[in-house]
């Protein structure tokens, strides 16, 4: 909210080297923002810059490679940045990064759950740590806290970590993420898990959102779900399928998930996907003390060899 | 038949009823999704949010068995190997309750194509015969609902074998066929002023809906857009190419069939596909004729509202239930797609 002016100017002072700079506008409804792609100066007078800003944007950078690119993005959206340019997915040249200070978004999925559904939303009013709805009529008042993504409230990056025009006070204030929610469910019974699993899997229709949306999820048209030659999966559609195709996703991010949570908010039906990253996330912390896209000169441990890893024990039976 | 009754305490009785006869399929809240599931008693029914699937797998599954093939030897001349085809056709006596009158409208986009003259495909239409819809009239259109734009209407009647109208205390049933009927029978009639009341609902509910936009000019200007490659690349630029959209629709019918075998048999399986997927143009000389996603949406829209129209007597496929647009993680929205390409006047190419 604060400093959009100050990002507008920075943008448009950029544009005329830029084929194109990757913002927010509102969208359908008041609740609703939507990526927003600058080529003209006038286009940037539609930006906006809010809590309802949750899109993360780098998911279109390996689509426009070979432009001159501008991003703008909050901190866990740079994290992708950093992770993409460490795997030579992109170039640092062709990417101009602006980066946000950001306190969180909102789940607009919470609101849904109090309001029941969002069909009629026809007002937001945003203050500092506040969201108030106008919906059929009726105003309802939220606490920004209250209703923010998950991932906010254990947030340790709220500012971009890269960025060749940072807008804004960087905040340094970190939550603590212990994994807790990944613990408390490991700490069911397998048969639970996998029940659990197999019946949120269930409503999957294949649309592959969750891999569309993931900025880390590269191989885009030539996916093993989908290729006919070699034909890797069956198209049968049994939720042992949709559930192995989910397993191949998070195998295929192991220590490359920035945990954006993309994968989660796009999915039409709300599998929730993020727990299966972090579960992954948290093996890759424990073995590599690595955190993906965090440290602009790191190495990801799947992009290194050691002979001999500090944290497994290879010969050790 | 007169208008029949359901106070909401007795609508699990009557759908449970109903399953005794009929794979009954009612929406229900999973997660924070809404889909179609059959009835359960110990399931409450969700019929005040829209669903977020629609009822297409009633009709048409995502994935099906066409056939089931295996190769045997001879056992006189073991040098041939002779094929064994059995032909599957899969589908039971179905009945879908508190879909919304989109919802039923959009199976006359499928009939069109699967039930012309030229094509009668058997799969679908023995599903489509045994399917009826008893669908929910909207009480006020929300913000993604365009029904109206593309022949439709909160309360319309058309594709619904009943329609189920929110009254005081319940819902008034009303019957527009026969087998519709036969659902009903057994529920008591509804009262002067219950039925009075429905009408009363119906009546708002088409006055609630936005005035529709003149979209005459559509057909011809998609068309006339058709290698604007600019327009199309900044309409697209926001898709992320997944199938959200198009899995959700209600008139999106496309399929892709694949023979899975494994070692001497195999099965031959029909599943959804779409247009939004580079595999779903792919040619087997490795040519993709529509090789980005400004390709792909631009056919997304244009064979909705102008190829298909121009092939099929005007009508538009799409049904107007903003479920592609609710549902869309980047937030396109075809409707704006739609305008803009009416709007923006076309750019004659130089020379």
């Amino acid at each position: 909210m604060q400093h959009l002016e100050e990002l507008k100017q920075q943008i448009k002072d950029k544009l005329p080297e830029l084929d194109v700079v990757v913002g927010w506008e509102q969208g359908f409804d008041p609740l609703r923002a939507t990526p927003l792609f600058m080529r003209k100066p006038e286009d940037v007078d539609r930006l906006i810059w809010n809590p309802l800003c949750v899109h993360n944007l780098a998911t279109y950078l390996t689509g426009l490679k070979g432009k001159k690119v501008g991003v703008v993005v909050k901190g866990c959206d740079s994290r992708s940045v950093i992770q993409l340019l460490q795997e030579k997915l992109i170039s640092r040249d062709d990417v101009t990064v602006f980066g946000l200070p950001c306190t969180g978004v909102v789940s607009i999925r919470k609101i849904n759950r109090q309001l029941g559904s969002l069909d009629y939303v026809e007002d937001v009013e945003l203050s500092e740590d506040s969201i108030t709805v106008t919906s059929n009529g009726q105003k309802h008042a939220f606490g920004l806290a209250d209703v923010a993504a998950d991932k906010c409230g254990r947030c340790q990056y709220h500012s971009a970590l890269l960025s060749d025009a940072f807008v804004g006070e960087p905040l340094t204030d970190q939550a603590e993420d212990d994994y807790a929610d990944v613990k408390a469910f490991e700490e069911q019974s397998e048969e639970d898990k996998m029940n659990h699993w197999l019946d949120v899997m269930d409503r999957c229709v294949r649309c592959y959102a969750c891999r569309n949306a993931c900025p880390m999820c590269v191989c885009r048209d030539h996916c093993v779900a989908q290729s006919r030659d070699p034909h890797w999966m069956t198209q049968e559609d049994s939720v042992q399928n949709k559930w192995l195709f989910q397993m191949i996703h998070t195998m295929h991010l192991a220590g490359r998930c920035t945990e954006c949570g993309e994968c989660e908010r796009s999915c039409p039906v709300s599998i929730p996907l993020l727990l299966l990253r972090r579960k992954m996330n948290k093996e890759i912390n424990e073995l590599f003390d690595y955190k993906a896209g965090t440290l602009i000169d790191g190495k990801p441990p799947l992009m290194s060899f050691k002979v001999e890893e500090e944290n497994i024990n290879e010969r050790g039976w | 038949m007169a208008d029949k009754f359901v106070a909401t305490n007795e609508l699990g009785s009557w759908l449970a009823a109903l399953s005794d006869q009929y794979r009954t399929l009612v929406p229900r809240r999973e997660g924070d999704a809404v889909v179609f599931q059959p009835f359960e008693e110990s399931r409450p029914v969700e019929l005040d949010a829209r669903p977020t699937k629609s009822p297409k797998e009633a009709v048409f599954p995502q994935c099906e068995a066409l056939l089931t093939f295996a190769y045997n030897k001879n056992p006189e001349t073991p040098g041939r190997v002779e094929v064994a085809v059995t032909e599957k056709m899969g589908g039971a006596p179905t009945v879908v309750v508190g879909g919304r009158p989109c919802d039923a409208s959009g199976f006359f986009t499928f009939d069109r194509v699967y039930d012309s003259e030229r094509v009668k495909d058997l799969n679908y239409l023995h599903r489509r015969e045994q399917t009826l819809f008893v669908s929910l009239v909207c009480e006020k259109p929300a913000t993604t609902c365009f029904c109206n734009w593309v022949g439709g209407g909160p309360a319309s009647a058309n594709g619904s074998d009943a329609l189920m109208i929110p009254v005081d205390g319940g819902y008034v049933l009303e019957s527009l066929t026969d087998s519709g009927g036969k659902l009903l029978e057994g529920l008591s009639d509804a009262s002067d002023v219950q039925t009075k009341q429905a009408q009363s609902v119906k009546s708002a509910a088409e006055e609630a809906m936005d005035k529709a936009p003149d979209l005459s000019a559509a057909q011809e200007q998609l068309l006339a857009h058709f290698d604007d490659a600019e327009f199309w690349e900044e309409q697209s630029g926001k898709c992320i190419s997944c199938g959200t959209c198009t899995y959700l629709c209600p008139t999106c019918y496309c399929f892709n069939i694949t023979d899975e075998q494994f070692g001497h048999e195999g099965v031959r399986l029909r599943t959804w596909d779409n247009c939004m997927s580079s595999l779903f143009t792919m040619e087997a000389s490795g040519h993709n004729p529509r090789p980005t996603k400004a390709h792909r949406l631009k056919n997304r829209v244009g064979h909705k509202f102008s190829y298909y129209p121009s092939l099929h007597g005007g009508n538009i496929a799409c049904c107007g239930c903003g479920r592609c647009i609710k549902s869309c993680p980047a937030s396109v929205d075809i409707r704006a797609i739609v305008l803009n390409a009416i709007a923006t006047p076309v750019s004659q190419p130089e020379g």
